[in-house]
């Protein structure tokens, strides 16, 4: 089962910039390892994590092998009215990830 | 458990991957830097990169190519005539050249990610990023890898 993190301000001022931490439990398989007999490991990534404030895309962004196992990512968007934060992972063999985080901008 | 007679029994099987390694091309640092190059060309479809406005913050010494934290911040206003509207990262050792790519917009407020990354070797490691005016900025930052991430066995 797919486990995910969103950590979002609980409430913030109307025009300030809030940082979102996102993290996805997933081994992020990159393709180039072998096992003991010699097989190569098939691919098996997240690729894909789409950020929406109220139906609004703010963020998105692609993740490739070299991304470290359990994907963390960082970053920023202006608190500019209360609603729901939706982050969205999608990768390789079906994975689908969802998580929303409620903000009251004051 | 591994008894030695499963052991003796995955020699041929171990050697075998051997030759694949031995097969490896000895041109290998030519391709990668290929690699690296036709990445950027694709990013910034062949315009220039100027060095600036792009900061790139990762450790300069890694203990362990797993798990390598990095963040990236650029300067701008993030309004929405002057924005960053992406930010690539890229390595230079790696089987592949990609790490992640992040598309923003205005409603960002402030240009800068934070992430983690593998790096298969010692090289440098670029972040571009791409403005809303269609110019491209980069920052460098050259790193020690102890441990390689990816391949365990040393096929880089």
């Amino acid at each position: 089962m797919a486990r995910v993190v969103v950590n979002v301000p609980a409430s913030a001022k109307r025009g300030e910039v809030i940082e979102i931490r996102t993290l996805a439990g997933h081994a992020m398989e990159t393709g180039f390892r072998r096992t003991q007999t010699g097989e190569l490991i098939p691919r098996d990534i997240i690729t894909q994590l789409v950020c929406t404030y109220n139906g609004v895309e703010v963020f998105r962004a692609e993740l490739h092998p070299a991304m470290a196992a359990n994907p963390l990512l960082t970053f920023t968007t202006v608190a500019t009215e209360s609603g729901t934060l939706e982050l969205k992972w999608a990768g390789d063999n079906g994975y689908v990830a969802t998580q929303s985080a409620s903000i009251t901008v004051v | 458990m591994t008894s030695r007679r499963q052991f003796l029994a995955l020699i041929p099987a171990a050697l075998a991957a051997g030759e694949v390694s031995a097969q490896l091309d000895p041109n290998i640092q030519a391709l990668r830097a290929a690699a690296l190059e036709a990445a950027v060309r694709k990013i910034t479809g062949g315009k220039p990169v100027r060095p600036g406005k792009v900061k790139l913050q990762v450790p300069p010494l890694v203990d362990n190519g797993n798990t390598v934290p990095l963040s990236v911040s650029v300067d701008s206003p993030m309004t929405s005539a002057d924005h960053v509207k992406a930010i690539h990262v890229l390595t230079e050792k790696n089987p592949q050249p990609y790490v992640v790519s992040a598309y923003l917009g205005p409603r960002a407020g402030r240009a800068s990610i934070a992430t983690r990354a593998r790096i298969a070797d010692t090289g440098r490691v670029i972040a571009i990023a791409q403005l809303s005016d269609g110019s491209f900025w980069s920052d460098t930052v050259s790193v020690v890898v102890t441990l390689s991430a990816c391949l365990e066995d040393g096929l880089i």
